[in-house]
């Protein structure tokens, strides 16, 4: 899967899924700041992702993704699809 | 002992979306069954169902509330939003005031099916999503609806079966009447899907009528065949007099008599005994003679030896004064864990609007039917009291009795 292909389908999902307005997702800003999730929607992320990208996150992975870039890089780097 | 009244009532079942479009389908006699062919592929018996559109409350509730309603959550959700507008009770009265929640429910069965068919299939429980918990479990309607609206009051499900949502009913009634809760919003909620009645139909107790639809569902006639699933929710706001009076609230109905028993007889086949127990401890509950009720809303659900031991227990009850009788289950079919709530709201419908709605495709009585007064056709009539009968597997029943506040 290519990064355009990638950055579109994660926006598409946290815009239609999670609720997040479109506008404040960009490369630079913060993940956790912007989605504002709660431990259950971290639940739900997983789903998404396992769904979209096919593969199971683990807990710590999201330990070193601070910005949507890092978030992007790390579904690039383990996508199956 | 504290009077309990009625202030709010909410529908969304396969008559109509609310309460006026509920109103005009019970007033015309329109029946809201229809053939869904998709159960063909689960190989039922019957494909006749009441059916219901699923409703999309995207906007109207944030995702983290969304995600953990099951289907009869959300249909609860709009029956409830409608009632507490009609009871004139908004977000900021509920914050201020103590106010509790009692629904009827026995089943989330495609919650419980779709979590267990995507365990099996990706053998990892974090995929089933944080919903999964909230949608399966009895209480979802009660847990969902109290996190929404933020109710502090009394919070929990009743499982009573077909008469589940009477007895939410009447155990509010209970509680506001010996003081310990002043307004608690009741009612009952049921799935449609065809994944919760798949075991229902093993019973062969449906309906298999599909080449016409409507005249599918007939309580108390002769050439009826088994009953016709059928859901949605109901939702009816009671508080204590005071309350209601206090904040200037439209009383629409006292509820004077809750009866209840248990027939200590078989699983699936009711008794006549049983029924006519709770419908003689309503009267006595309310302090009224049989001969002041002026309408009975049957349990009958379109099935020979349910309708004949009711039939039975009606006129051994009400025998001398033979008040209008009805089931409205000829035009919605069985709305199960439901049903005990809608019928309160069909019931007061006909009340509030002074006509009997008609039990449909009453064509031919059967031997204990033609003793009853059966409105086989709507009735213009004044109604002061009328009573209310719902009856569940393991002989669980239940009676209601409201009157008019004049």
């Amino acid at each position: 899967m290519e990064m355009s292909e990638i950055i579109k389908v994660t926006n598409e999902f946290l815009v239609d899924e999670f609720e997040v307005d479109g506008d404040t997702i960009t490369p630079e800003a913060d993940l956790k700041e912007t989605l504002d999730m709660d431990s259950l929607d971290y639940v739900d992320l997983v789903v998404v992702i396992e769904s979209n990208f096919g593969f199971k996150v683990k807990p710590e992975d999201f330990k070193d993704i601070v910005t949507f870039q890092d978030f992007y890089n790390y579904l690039a780097a383990n996508t199956t699809k | 002992m504290k009077r309990v009244v009625i202030t709010g009532l909410g529908i969304y079942s396969c008559l109509g979306k609310n309460i006026e479009e509920v109103k005009d389908s019970l007033y015309n006699g329109k029946s809201g069954i229809v053939v869904d062919e998709n159960r063909k592929t689960l190989g039922f018996r019957s494909y006749l169902t009441g059916m219901v559109e699923r409703p999309n409350l995207k906007g109207m509730l944030p995702r983290r509330m969304r995600v953990s309603l099951p289907e009869q959550g959300e249909y609860a959700y709009l029956s409830t939003v409608e009632a507490l507008k009609m009871a004139g009770m908004d977000q900021d009265y509920l914050d201020t005031h103590e106010t509790g929640i009692l629904f009827g429910n026995d089943s989330s069965a495609k919650s419980v099916i779709e979590a267990t068919d995507t365990l099996r299939e990706k053998k990892d429980t974090t995929l089933l999503g944080s919903g999964s918990v909230f949608q399966t479990m009895n209480s979802t309607v009660t847990m969902n609806l109290s996190t929404i609206f933020k109710l502090k009051g009394v919070n929990f499900t009743i499982s009573g079966a077909c008469a589940s949502g009477s007895h939410a009913i009447g155990m509010g009634y209970l509680l506001v009447k010996n003081g310990l809760q002043e307004r608690v919003i009741c009612g009952g909620a049921q799935e449609i899907n065809m994944e919760s009645m798949g075991n229902f139909d093993a019973l062969s107790a449906f309906s298999i009528r599909m080449d016409d639809p409507a005249k599918a569902s007939r309580p108390f006639d002769k050439d009826r065949d088994g009953l016709i699933p059928s859901g949605g929710s109901a939702t009816v706001i009671i508080e204590s007099y005071e309350s209601a009076v206090e904040r200037g609230a439209t009383i629409l109905g006292e509820l004077i008599g809750y009866g209840f028993s248990s027939n200590g007889a078989h699983i699936s086949t009711p008794t006549m005994e049983g029924p006519a127990r709770a419908m003689e401890l309503a009267l006595k509950d309310a302090g009224i003679d049989a001969g002041e009720v002026d309408y009975v809303n049957a349990h009958a659900t379109s099935t020979p030896i349910g309708d004949m031991n009711e039939a039975k227990a009606i006129y051994e009850v009400f025998g001398k004064s033979n008040p209008l009788v009805s089931s409205t289950k000829s035009m919605t079919g069985h709305e199960c864990w439901m049903a005990g709530a809608s019928e309160i709201v069909y019931s007061m419908l006909m009340m509030q609007h002074s006509f009997v709605a008609p039990n449909i495709n009453l064509e031919n009585p059967d031997e204990d039917s033609q003793k009853l007064n059966l409105a086989a056709k709507t009735v213009d009539k004044n109604i002061d009291v009328f009573l209310s009968n719902s009856f569940g597997f393991g002989g669980t029943n239940a009676a209601l009795i409201v009157k008019k506040i004049k």
